[in-house]
């Protein structure tokens, strides 16, 4: 009942014209940086930080925080209409959202991408407000094997990436586990497969890479037939732009799936939103009646991720307010924020500054109804750009694809990187080996790595810290169980196909 | 003989990149004064390659389930020279610029390999590194690769 009191009092604070604004101005920058890739939150957040200092704390937390989720909600609109992910978050995304987008149905998607989002948004900001100083207790007892239990856990998904050799998926999430280590080692400073380039000890750009090996990998595919492969098809209509109520009956699971999964992965510092938009599409096509038909334009399959990395940020603020602790760049940033404003993120937070947790509570809640409002009529809008002759849409692709790997660190050998992942992403292709199990890999390497070799330190180098505390054993227990129950199901069939034979 | 050469090759190839990363990975130390050093994740990494695509090449022998659609490299020569034009373009972005590298692009693969009329290539070219110029460099400030001329 004291939260609900302290809400209101909440509202009180983010309904007063002034937060109002900024939360609308907050949002809709986050949804024009979401939307335009290479262009992030943290980066956003970073430049605007100093116009901050003059402000009310509550004002400007609330205009920063907008731009955090706002971005969540853009970062859709390219995966879906283009193949580009404009975040990491957004590459699961990519795999439904641009088939469906190919099937005529790109409204569709973004019209239940923006539904998942708010609802997920929703979700994530009532966990915020009820659990989050027990959660973020639990979140403590991550410790380096529990971490690497859960990137295990990450890695497993690819089992639901692997269409129809799940060898060439382990194979090409090996090469993406392999990519990641590329660069400067953390621990000892030594330089890993470098090959002599100076710039590669920073690693390989995670934007480059995917966006040419779903970008370019798309143009160059299309490039093959003269006139290009296929025109989309998109119908006329809002009607038809828009998601059906069957299909919001079919995605009813995937905004639970998608909200639990991105709250409580999100509210682990360094898991991110990435692992959430994974994890639920995973669970979404493991559960699904259909799952064969996932990764052909399967709406769940864009609800579910889009949700997750929503709902993460909400969970990702969790340890931000209550411990002090920042998951990820943007909440680093905003971290970074609220020292400056003078305030001590941790336990105190909440009992000594109540206006500006209770503030930022309740302007989430009207942040997230302002983008459902905003983002809902925009999907027409943002379905025309499949409107244009195959002829202007591919090197508009390839443009927007340039300016967005280009902006992030003002690197012409980023865009190399994103040349050349694209003849990768092509290569991919022609040989049916899963992009998605790639990128899955590049995501997880470095925290993998570090989980292990951390947790290895911890126990001197003996094997079974990694499954003798109890979260760790779970998880990976739970991570050993979907790595081999395909091959369980194989066995199974094999086995009823020669009693069928003998029969 | 192998029932799916793409396979083959794809295998040999990723066993050969594997025992690449494990001498890679073997150059630099397995252990470190606290522990696993940088040398430990990537040869786990290499040996899981080398495994796995010589499953591949042998799975490859194997009767396929279903019969998969083989891989056409004869339409794969179009897409190589629509990747060698953006190789190219990323070569001239640093040097002419953005606007004016991606002009020469669009006009290469509206004209060249989709046999469409220059002016309507080099017309798109035009407005598509315009309409960039204005939204990116202009209104939200985006720094882009420039020529001598400024843009």
């Amino acid at each position: 009942m004291e939260a609900f009191y302290n809400l209101l009092a909440g509202f009180a604070v983010a309904l007063s014209p002034l937060n109002l604004f900024w939360c609308f101005i907050g949002v809709v920058l986050g949804t024009v940086v979401g939307v335009l890739p290479g262009l992030g939150p943290a980066a956003t957040i970073a430049m605007l930080l100093p116009l901050t200092l003059k402000m009310d704390h509550t004002t400007a937390i609330i205009a920063l925080a907008g731009i955090f989720y706002g971005a969540r909600y853009g970062g859709s609109t390219t995966s879906i209409l283009l193949n580009i992910p404009g975040e990491s978050s957004s590459v699961v995304t990519c795999i439904d959202g641009y088939q469906m987008a190919r099937n005529g149905r790109a409204g569709a998607a973004l019209g239940i991408s923006a539904i998942a989002s708010f609802v997920a948004g929703t979700v994530g900001v009532l966990g915020l407000m009820l659990i989050a100083p027990p959660l973020a207790r639990f979140a403590l007892r991550f410790a380096p094997p529990e971490y690497f239990a859960l990137m295990v856990l990450g890695l497993a998904m690819v089992v639901f990436l692997a269409g129809e050799s799940m060898i060439k998926a382990l194979l090409a999430m090996l090469v993406g586990l392999w990519i990641a280590t590329i660069g400067t080692d953390l621990f000892t400073a030594e330089s890993r497969f470098t090959f002599g380039q100076a710039k590669l000890l920073g690693g390989i750009d995670f934007v480059a890479a995917s966006v040419g090996i779903f970008a370019i990998a798309e143009v160059l595919v299309n490039l093959e037939t003269q006139g290009g492969a296929e025109i989309f098809k998109l119908p006329r209509g809002l009607r038809n732009l828009l998601p059906t109520l069957q299909d919001l009956k079919d995605c009813r699971f995937a905004f639970l799936n998608g909200s639990l999964i991105g709250f409580f992965v999100g509210a682990l510092p360094g898991a991110g939103a990435t692992v959430a938009s994974f994890m639920s599409y995973g669970i979404e096509k493991a559960f699904s009646r259909h799952p064969e038909k996932f990764g052909t334009g399967v709406i769940e399959g864009v609800a579910a991720p889009e949700g997750a990395n929503n709902a993460d940020a909400g969970g990702a603020l969790v340890p931000l307010l209550t411990l002090g602790i920042p998951g990820g760049n943007t909440t680093a940033i905003l971290l970074g924020g609220l020292i400056l404003w003078g305030y001590k993120p941790g336990p105190l937070l909440i009992s000594e500054h109540p206006d500006l947790f209770w503030g930022l509570v309740a302007s989430m809640y009207i942040g997230n109804v302002l983008l459902l409002v905003l983002n809902l009529p925009l999907v027409p809008l943002f379905a025309q750009i499949l409107r244009l002759p195959y002829y202007v849409l591919y090197p508009f692709i390839i443009g927007i694809s340039v300016v967005g790997v280009y902006s992030v660190n003002g690197s012409l050998f980023d865009v190399w990187i994103m040349a050349i992942f694209g003849l990768l992403g092509y290569l991919m292709r022609k040989l049916e080996f899963p992009a998605a199990a790639l990128v899955l890999g590049m995501v997880l390497g470095d925290s993998l790595e570090r989980a292990l070799r951390q947790s290895l330190m911890m126990s001197q180098g003996d094997l079974s810290i990694l499954v003798n505390r109890p979260i760790a054993g779970v998880l990976l227990a739970t991570a050993l169980l979907i790595l081999i129950l395909p091959a369980l199901r194989k066995v199974r069939s094999w086995r009823v196909q020669a009693i069928e034979q003998e029969g | 003989m192998a029932r799916d050469k793409n396979n083959l090759i794809a295998g040999a190839c990723l066993a050969v990149f594997g025992a690449y990363v494990i001498t890679g990975a073997s150059r630099v130390s397995y252990t470190s004064e606290v522990g696993p050093g940088p040398g430990f994740f990537p040869l786990w990494v290499g040996i899981g390659m080398v495994i796995f695509a010589a499953a591949l090449m042998i799975f490859s022998f194997l009767p396929a389930k279903k019969q998969l659609a083989a891989a056409s490299w004869r339409s794969a020569l179009r897409a190589l020279i629509g990747w060698l034009a953006v190789m190219v373009a990323v070569f001239l972005f640093g040097r002419i610029g953005f606007s004016l590298s991606f002009i020469l692009l669009t006009a290469f693969l509206i004209c060249a390999l989709d046999r469409r009329p220059i002016w309507l290539a080099v017309t798109v070219g035009v407005v598509l590194a315009v309409s960039f110029h204005l939204l990116f460099v202009l209104a939200l400030d985006v720094s882009l690769p420039a020529g001598p001329w400024g843009f």
